[in-house]
């Protein structure tokens, strides 16, 4: 395998990711995305020095409206869906 | 006929007729359902009172002559990807276990408007990550041509259900072939539509640049009054394209003289099933026969769209998916220290094995350090390989091949390997990268008596070519 993931690149993909990885898991994480990156760089067969990124295969421009609300007041609907709430407001745990 | 076996076009011409009623029509999906289900899996939610509850308005509406069409009366099974309002939506997983949406997809209002009846949501892999709907949190879905086999997937639900008579028809969403593959395993009839084309609003979404809604039908006929139904531009999605040649069923004639098809020899190499390679070539032979020029191509990078595939779309969903975080909806763990450990153990605790691989891996190639050398070196590639669609289209009308390298494979025999699982989509995910339209339609069946199926792809905007070959196709092999 040509990529080896360190655990500390594990470690700082758990961050991003927000996931928390059993060792197990870690492991496991580490050599699937080697494997998966030993094949993602086949890739790098392909000259592409003089090609432009194509994000979409359209000529998309961002898209603009009026400011206006458009939408009713959903909040009851809205909150019905959260674990925890309390006087019209979503509850988490204490950040401090 | 059973109403079961009718096709919606069928189904609403009977009921226009007063031969049945939406209601009889939907009592006898839902009694099949109620036989079936426990064998296939095919439902997360069925929803018989809010079905028969629809049926009865609809029925009021056809019988006062507001509705007509043809989709007016007819029963449908939703992936269930899309948001239904009032109606649980789990996108097959743990982490929306509990998630019952406050508006509906606009391309789910479309078919309301068209007069369709909801039935209820499609297992799928979880969040659309897979090939065979093994991944869902809800238990695998199985073939109905052969339970022992999976369905495909990630539209894996909607395919079987169509195939097991459990609905009329279906919707699903593609993002790498997942309409067509599992179209082709079930033996019905799939289609992804240009980039654009039906509104994605109200998708759950997975991989944004890639994704489409399409239908899965009993025939070639559906296909088109049910994609006609779905397009519209919608202010709300702004990749949505404001079309004026969506009306599909136009094209549901028997005509495909002069029609330039090619076949890459790229899609007939190393790796494809040798029933399935003939009876894809025997495919080609109907066409040519009917008037078709057929020739044999080489379209080139065909090695390179699933790497490229997989490091954009788990680019994307690894942002996409940023916003389970326990606490606005879904599943929240029980046990945490503080905010963000919450945040972690709820996704970790809510996402299955396959969506926790792509959005690791997606986060990394995102990820300071590595984005050029892997997300940027994709898009590039992308660039090339919709260059080498742009010459294909040049000289050819419809790129023709197999939809996947065999038929469904037997449950519990492709999750063991990711990597091998990817390759199976190596004809259909070059398709979403360059935003096309492609249709999987039924060509004959293994030595196993599973189905095989044939792809068609077109240019941008062309899916009325496809329709043309599809039907012309389905008339001359019956």
């Amino acid at each position: 395998m040509a990529n080896i993931i360190s655990d500390e690149t594990i470690e700082y993909v758990g961050i991003l990711a927000k996931l928390e990885l059993s060792e197990e898991e870690k492991e496991q994480a580490k050599s699937d995305m080697g494997r998966m990156l030993d094949y993602i760089d086949k890739l790098g067969e392909l000259d592409t020095a003089d090609v432009e990124p194509m994000s979409h295969v359209f000529p998309v421009q961002n898209v603009f409206r009026e400011d206006v609300v458009t939408n009713g007041d959903e909040r009851e609907q809205l909150l019905s869906n959260a674990i925890q709430e309390k006087d019209g407001m979503f509850v988490v745990p204490r950040t401090f | 006929m059973n109403i079961t076996d009718m096709t919606a076009v069928q189904l609403s011409a009977a009921i226009k007729e007063g031969k049945t009623t939406a209601v009889e029509a939907v009592e006898a999906v839902l009694a099949r359902i109620e036989e079936e289900d426990k064998k296939y899996n095919c439902y997360v939610t069925v929803d018989r009172e809010g079905a028969v509850a629809q049926a009865k308005k609809v029925q009021a509406q056809i019988e006062a002559g507001t509705l007509q069409g043809p989709l007016a009366g007819v029963p449908v099974a939703l992936k269930d990807n899309l948001c239904t309002e009032g109606l649980l939506t789990t996108c097959s997983s743990k982490i929306l276990y509990n998630f019952v949406p406050t508006y509906t997809a606009e391309a789910v209002k479309n078919l309301t408007r068209a007069g369709a009846v909801i039935l209820g949501k499609t297992n799928m892999d979880e969040f659309a990550m897979g090939s065979t709907t093994e991944t869902s949190a809800y238990g695998p879905t199985r073939n109905p041509r052969n339970p022992e086999h999976v369905p495909g997937g990630s539209s894996g639900g909607s395919a079987a259900a169509v195939a097991a008579g459990e609905c009329i028809y279906a919707i699903g969403s593609d993002t790498g072939g997942s309409i067509r593959q599992p179209a082709s395993y079930c033996g019905v009839v799939g289609m992804k539509p240009t980039y654009g084309t039906v509104s994605r609003y109200g998708l759950i979404a997975y991989g944004s640049s890639l994704d489409q809604i399409g239908p899965l039908t009993k025939d070639v006929t559906d296909c088109a009054a049910v994609l006609e139904a779905l397009s519209s531009h919608d202010e709300r999605d702004s990749t949505s394209i404001a079309r004026d040649d969506t009306d599909f069923t136009s094209a549901l004639t028997e005509d495909v003289e002069g029609l330039r098809i090619g076949i890459p020899n790229d899609y007939l190499g190393e790796g494809l099933d040798a029933e399935v390679k003939e009876a894809v070539l025997r495919a080609a032979e109907v066409l040519e026969k009917k008037g078709a020029l057929v020739e044999r191509f080489d379209l080139s990078l065909v090695d390179y769209a699933i790497p490229a595939y997989y490091t954009i779309a788990a680019a994307e969903a690894s942002s996409n998916l940023e916003r389970f975080d326990g606490i606005k909806y879904g599943y929240r763990a029980k046990e945490y220290a503080g905010l963000h450990n919450m945040y972690k153990k709820s996704r970790s605790e809510g996402f299955g094995e396959e969506v926790k691989r792509r959005i690791m891996l997606g986060s990394f190639v995102l990820s300071s350090g590595y984005y050029d050398a892997y997300y940027l070196k994709a898009l590039k590639v992308k660039a090339l390989i919709k260059k080498a669609f742009d010459e294909a289209f040049a000289k050819y009308d419809i790129i023709l091949g197999p939809v996947a390298p065999t038929t469904a494979p037997k449950l519990g025999e492709s999750l063991t390997d990711p990597i091998q699982m990817y390759l199976g989509d190596i004809y259909t995910i070059a398709v979403n990268l360059a935003g096309l339209p492609g249709i999987s339609i039924p060509c004959g069946q293994d030595g196993k008596g599973l189905p095989i199926g044939l792809q068609m792809i077109g240019d941008c905007f062309q899916e009325k070519k496809l329709i043309r070959a599809a039907y012309t196709y389905e008339q001359g092999a019956v």
